[in-house]
């Protein structure tokens, strides 16, 4: 069958343009619309914006590579700005055992441990934040403040220092992006953050029973090595923080925004579960993430050439109305199964079942509480290069019995 | 294009094809597999192995010992055992390309730690899981040595691959060479703080065990294969599946998943990579006994039988109960 070779779209848009991070749903709109693959010219980049590639290309680990960074800098030309993660930035074969080793910790039977104490937790919060005020900021006060006070006990860590976890995290996640003036404003605190955050990857630094200590108990086993203990503490700590923190926002910001989908989720406490990952498929807190080309590589009937970047934006697919039916909606009705926003194939979230817990956990607690919120004042994003983030969402609560 | 029906029963989602049969060594065949619709198969890393479910219910382990970087094809050897129970006589004289055979995995126990070097040892039909091990430790620049024992040299497979790496390999035919100095090989290995990867039959590994019994936890990693008897047959009728919260009652049928009869009734599970790997679609059994088909759990998690990965496992039992 004749089929005529498709033209490249080009376009000079900037998606790490402040603007375009204030709201990136026009961009990608235009980006989805105009092919499957993209040439971003600024960047000199190929961009997918659809469902079909960017699942496509997740997946397909032996053409698009991880290990020569998920961000804009290509480290087979660049040295990167801290030594590469052994999970995120590493491939076959390098990428297996730890990515094993964590995944064994992180397994669902293996949470069943913390369940109970998150759900007493979240309950906890819960009354403490309502029995001071009916007004106040989701972000901070239960988004930011729930995953502060669970993960780094659960991975074992000091309570001295963690509000550096939030910045470092920040900073990380703008990394991956190009060096514009998110990534110059946490230059100067880059070498502070990540002297703290590397002290507390040490087997001292951790308590016996966390994620740390079962990270360090493999290493003894062999099944990793000493040396790549910290490396996989520290991807907890980069990953596990600000993603969480900003998954949890969307979700709360979604159900400020929609009473009536609150007023379901009051009615069928099961929804819990389902609320997360539609939250996580309606705002991905991960937007986008890049790959490299192994080889001359066909993509949406476009050749990427070997060594090319290609940048893969999560949340325009996980809002692709080839995919899915009313995209834009937040709605508890749908199955969000299949959402891009933990990633897909071997590099997939492998803290996913973590966030869910967390989520599970504070909306039980706020369903027995809340009976309804609105939004109290206006709400303010946190522009990060790679992340959907939020600084402020004032909310107010009307009390159930 | 030429199809043969699917002969084994298996459920079409948890089958794949066999494309190519070859002997490659007396008693020995490899096959190669592939979906029936070509897709992409789950991912898999050295010491992997899938489960083939035969039409008796029997199911068998077989390692993979392809390339994974070929994420279409799975492919693995398969040893005529003269004293089985039938899984390995059904390769050799029933299974032909173009046939569908049920599959479960891939599962890995035995995986590849990392390390400057190792010593790897294979006896007979164990040489399978070392092959991607040996082309994977190439591949990082380890140190390696191969120490392959087998019967005669007629009966020892793949022997064509490994000539390539020249004195890194130590093929030892018991006819000729008697058995393999394996004292003198872990005694080096040992001094250098190598990983020792075993796989082949009980007396070998029991050997190798015995002489190793003071090292250090994780130095020595073996596998040992053990056939399991569902003590069911493979199910081509449909079963049912209780959702004891909702009080609802589906029936799966063969070529559907219990993932796809669990919505279908308007319950709404998560899922994600609805292949097995991810873990989200993870459901507790109340009662019933699940055919674990996926790459998650480990085995102590699957003969509890109190979870399941609805997505790609099925049952044993003619009714599962499930907590949704
Ligand atoms: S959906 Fe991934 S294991 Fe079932």
């Amino acid at each position: 069958m004749f089929a005529p070779a498709p033209i490249l779209p080009v376009s000079d848009a900037d998606p790490f343009a402040l603007d375009v991070l204030e709201d990136p749903l026009p961009f990608q709109a235009d980006l989805r619309d105009a092919g499957p693959v993209v040439y971003l010219q600024r960047y000199g980049v190929f961009a997918m914006g659809r469902y079909e590639q960017v699942h496509a290309a997740l997946t397909d680990w032996q053409s698009f590579q991880s290990g020569a960074g998920v961000g804009l800098s290509n480290f087979r030309y660049e040295t990167p700005w801290r030594p590469p993660s052994i999970l995120l930035e590493a491939d076959p074969p390098h990428h297996d055992a730890p990515r094993a080793v964590l995944a064994k910790i992180l397994r669902p039977r293996a949470l069943q441990k913390l369940r109970a104490s998150w759900f007493r937790d979240a309950e906890v919060l819960v009354d403490q934040v309502l029995s001071t005020a009916t007004e106040f900021d989701v972000v901070a006060d239960l988004a930011a403040a729930f995953p502060l006070r669970v993960f780094p006990d659960a991975v074992g860590i000091p309570d001295s220092g963690r509000e550096n976890l939030l910045p470092y995290g920040d900073h990380a996640f703008n990394a991956f992006g190009p060096a514009n003036g998110l990534v110059a404003k946490g230059a100067p605190r880059v070498a502070e953050l990540s002297g703290w955050v590397n002290e507390q990857c040490a087997r001292e630094a951790l308590t016996a029973d966390g994620f740390g200590a079962q990270i360090w108990a493999a290493a003894d086993r062999g099944d990793i090595t000493h040396e790549q203990a910290p490396l996989v503490v520290r991807s907890l700590l980069t990953a596990g923080v600000d993603t969480t923190v900003n998954g949890l926002a969307a979700v709360l910001y979604a159900f400020a925004r929609h009473p009536e989908q609150w007023a379901g989720l009051r009615e069928n406490r099961t929804l819990a579960r389902t609320a997360f990952d539609e939250a996580v498929r309606w705002e991905s807190p991960v937007q986008t993430f890049f790959r490299t080309a192994t080889s001359d590589t066909e993509m949406g009937g476009t050749m990427i050439p070997d060594g090319k970047k290609i940048l893969m934006f999560l949340g325009a697919a996980n809002r692709d109305p080839r995919r899915w039916e009313n995209p834009d909606a937040f709605d508890l009705a749908r199955n969000p199964s299949g959402h891009v926003g933990y990633g897909m194939g071997i590099h997939q979230c492998v803290g996913q079942h973590v966030a869910r817990l967390e989520s599970e956990a504070l909306l039980t607690a706020l369903a027995t509480r809340v009976e309804s919120w609105e939004i109290a004042g206006p709400v303010r994003r946190h522009l990060n290069n790679t992340l959907r983030s939020w600084e402020s969402v004032p909310v107010r609560v009307r009390l159930g019995q | 294009m030429s199809q043969n029906p699917v002969s084994s029963g298996a459920p079409a989602d948890a089958a794949l094809r066999v494309v190519a049969k070859e002997a490659v060594a007396e008693g020995v065949v490899a096959l190669t597999l592939r979906h029936p619709t070509g897709r992409r198969l789950p991912d898999w890393a050295p010491g992997a192995h899938i489960d083939l479910v035969f039409p008796t219910g029997l199911t068998r382990q077989y390692s993979l010992c392809g390339d994974r970087w070929d994420a279409h094809t799975y492919r693995i050897g398969v040893l005529r055992e003269p004293v089985g129970r039938g899984g390995s006589a059904y390769v050799h004289d029933e299974l032909a390309e173009g046939d569908v055979v049920g599959v479960g995995g891939p599962r890995n126990n035995f995986p590849l730690v990392p390390s400057q070097r190792y010593l790897f040892i294979a006896g007979g039909i164990g040489i399978t899981p070392l092959l991607p091990m040996i082309r994977q430790a190439e591949l990082v620049g380890a140190d390696w040595t191969l120490v392959y024992g087998g019967r005669t040299r007629t009966s020892m497979a793949f022997r064509d691959e490994l000539a390539a790496y020249g004195d890194r390999v130590v093929v030892a035919p018991r006819d000729e060479c008697g058995l393999p100095d394996l004292p003198t090989h872990l005694a080096a290995a040992d001094a250098t703080d190598t990983r020792v990867y075993v796989c082949g039959p009980g007396p070998l590994l029991g050997a190798v065990e015995n002489y190793c019994a003071h090292w250090p936890v994780g130095q020595l990693r073996t596998e040992r294969f053990v056939p399991k008897d569902r003590g069911a047959s493979l199910r081509d009728e449909p079963f049912e599946v209780e959702l004891a919260r909702s009080g609802l009652a589906v029936t799966v049928s063969p070529g559907a998943t219990v993932l796809d009869a669990v919505q279908a009734a308007g319950v709404n599970v998560l899922s994600s990579c609805r292949e097995g790997t991810c873990g989200t679609c993870e459901t507790t059994v109340l009662a019933g006994a699940p055919d674990h088909r996926d790459s998650v759990l480990d085995d102590d998690e699957r003969s509890a039988g109190d979870c399941m990965l609805i997505c790609v496992s099925r049952s044993c039992s003619d009714r599962l109960v499930l907590d949704l």
